[in-house]
């Protein structure tokens, strides 16, 4: 008896029950919560999909990360709003977001059921250019990444940047150039420290290594920025470490260095391989691994700091 | 051999799922923030069952890096709860 | 013919899956926070742990072997932190 279908139906229940508690939760916590179980589940449909790569940067950006900033900054505005309640939004405004949000939905699920036989798709065109003499890379993940839709992973980090620069807007002007609240309470409990003390150094060690084996094996520069964010939040939450001054210079830097060192190489491509973002035959891998270990910077620099939120009046380094 | 596994991977899936009855039920935060955990732990085991009896590659590295995210979400989330019960107190 | 290395890893892998969902049941019929907590602690270190131990005959790179207990080994302390900061969270909600 083959079970895989069951499994599968199983999975695609649980993911409509979960997501239709993300929408029913009462309260901001059991939203979230129902969120980042959500994206677990998506991240095993990925597995079922045999898509490993994205399996790990679901649950680590979508689903983990992504789920500490709302929490983060849900509570945050709570304990904000405490001053000055607002009017709920009435029964109109609810039932057309909700009809609006079906409408996408049935959309979504057209496109996808009027499909054609043989979808097209550009997979077969990219695996040959990126498995070309431009690449040489066991991961075809991390060659159509950085090789083949180059400008399209550069301008996400850029994307990053900016998110960064919305947060950080949000802050007061009288506080620009100050560091974000502390993540942690003031004396954290020893409990917290323990594993904060266990858990980054491993944590940063797996993260590094999940990023290098990225250029043979699943894993890559998003998911090993992820993980090394996910440690330094770890570590600020336990007092360890706190959110830096945002006009520090080593912090702006750590910020653009991997999208710039990404348009530097891209730009040198024309003189050394004859285009934009070509890469030289033969020299490929170690220049890859290069932009991503700057990318790998950025990534770890940028999400800590959309956690950490804009910057906060009273406190001063 | 490879469909018992398929079984028992599906049978941890739903019973980590339905303790995420919690999340809606519970009555306090913790108890949410508890059911997830058991999501957590029950989806690394699922995983790495799935995978091995399906013959995804590279799913060690994956259930790794979901193991060190279930602790960060799992001490983000305590710390949220820690800090307003703090702030509640003072 | 099941071999008796694959009859060794479906009893470990089955043992873990009864562990989850005890520990799934515990969550959902114990009567106190702390009760509850428990239950989830043993799910979390049996049940992974036997899961692992079902799954290491299977591998096929030693390395592998080792990741997986790694995998064991970071769900085992951080699952065991995390239920003392729960804990104390409880125990300060109470008051």
């Amino acid at each position: 008896m083959n079970i895989l279908p069951f499994l599968d139906i199983l999975l695609a229940s649980l993911i409509v029950t979960v997501a239709a508690s993300t929408v029913v939760a009462r309260d901001l916590f059991a939203a979230v919560v129902s969120y980042v179980a959500y994206g677990l589940l998506l991240a095993f449909v990925w597995i079922r999909l045999y898509a490993p790569d994205v399996a790990l940067t679901e649950a680590a950006v979508g689903s983990g990360v992504t789920g500490v900033l709302l929490i983060t900054a849900g509570k945050r505005l709570a304990a904000i709003r405490k001053a000055e309640p607002e009017a709920q939004p009435g029964p109109a405004l609810k039932w057309l977001t909700g009809a609006l949000a079906v409408l996408v939905a049935c959309a979504l699920a057209a496109a996808i059921l009027m499909l054609p036989d043989v979808p097209p798709s550009l997979a077969p065109e990219a695996v040959t250019a990126a498995s070309g003499p431009g690449a040489g890379l066991g991961n075809p993940i991390t060659a159509v990444l950085i090789s083949y839709r180059s400008f399209d992973t550069m301008l996400e980090k850029v994307v990053l940047i900016l998110a960064v620069v919305g947060v950080w807007s949000i802050g007061k002007d009288a506080a620009w150039g100050n560091a974000p609240a502390p993540l942690g309470r003031s004396r954290p409990s020893p409990a917290m420290v323990f594993l904060a003390q266990i858990l980054a150094p491993i944590g940063t060690l797996i993260g590094i290594h999940i990023f290098w084996v990225g250029a043979d094996a699943p894993g890559g520069a998003f998911q090993g920025g992820a993980l090394l964010a996910a440690m330094w939040m770890v570590a600020m939450m336990a007092r360890f470490d706190e959110p830096p001054r945002i006009d520090a210079k080593w912090l702006r830097l750590g910020l653009v260095a991997g999208p710039a060192v990404f348009l530097v190489v891209g730009l040198a491509g024309i003189s050394m391989a004859g285009n934009f973002f070509a890469y030289p035959p033969g020299f490929a891998k170690p220049i890859i691994i290069f932009i991503e270990a700057f990318m790998v910077l950025s990534i770890a620099v940028a999400l800590p700091l959309l956690v950490a939120g804009p910057p906060s009046e009273g406190y001063e380094t | 051999m490879n469909e018992l596994l398929l079984a028992a991977s599906g049978l941890i899936l739903l019973a980590v799922a339905l303790g995420l009855a919690r999340v809606l039920r519970g009555p306090s935060e913790v108890e949410r923030l508890m059911a997830l955990q058991l999501l957590g732990t029950g989806g690394i085991a699922a995983l790495l069952v799935v995978a091995y009896a399906t013959n995804v590659p590279g799913v060690d590295d994956v259930a790794l890096g979901l193991a060190l995210l279930a602790a960060f979400a799992a001490i983000a989330f305590v710390n949220v709860l820690e800090v307003e019960q703090g702030e509640t107190e003072a | 013919m099941i071999s008796l290395l694959d009859l060794f890893s479906l009893a470990a892998i089955g043992a873990g899956t009864f562990f989850f969902v005890a520990g799934t049941v515990g969550l959902l019929r114990f009567p106190d926070s702390l009760s509850r907590l428990h239950a989830l602690t043993k799910a979390d270190n049996l049940g992974l742990g036997l899961v692992v131990l079902g799954l290491i005959p299977r591998v096929e790179i030693s390395l592998a072997a080792l990741k997986l207990i790694l995998i064991w080994g970071l769900v085992l302390t951080s699952g065991g932190s995390t239920a003392q900061l729960i804990g104390r969270v409880l125990r300060r909600g109470r008051k």
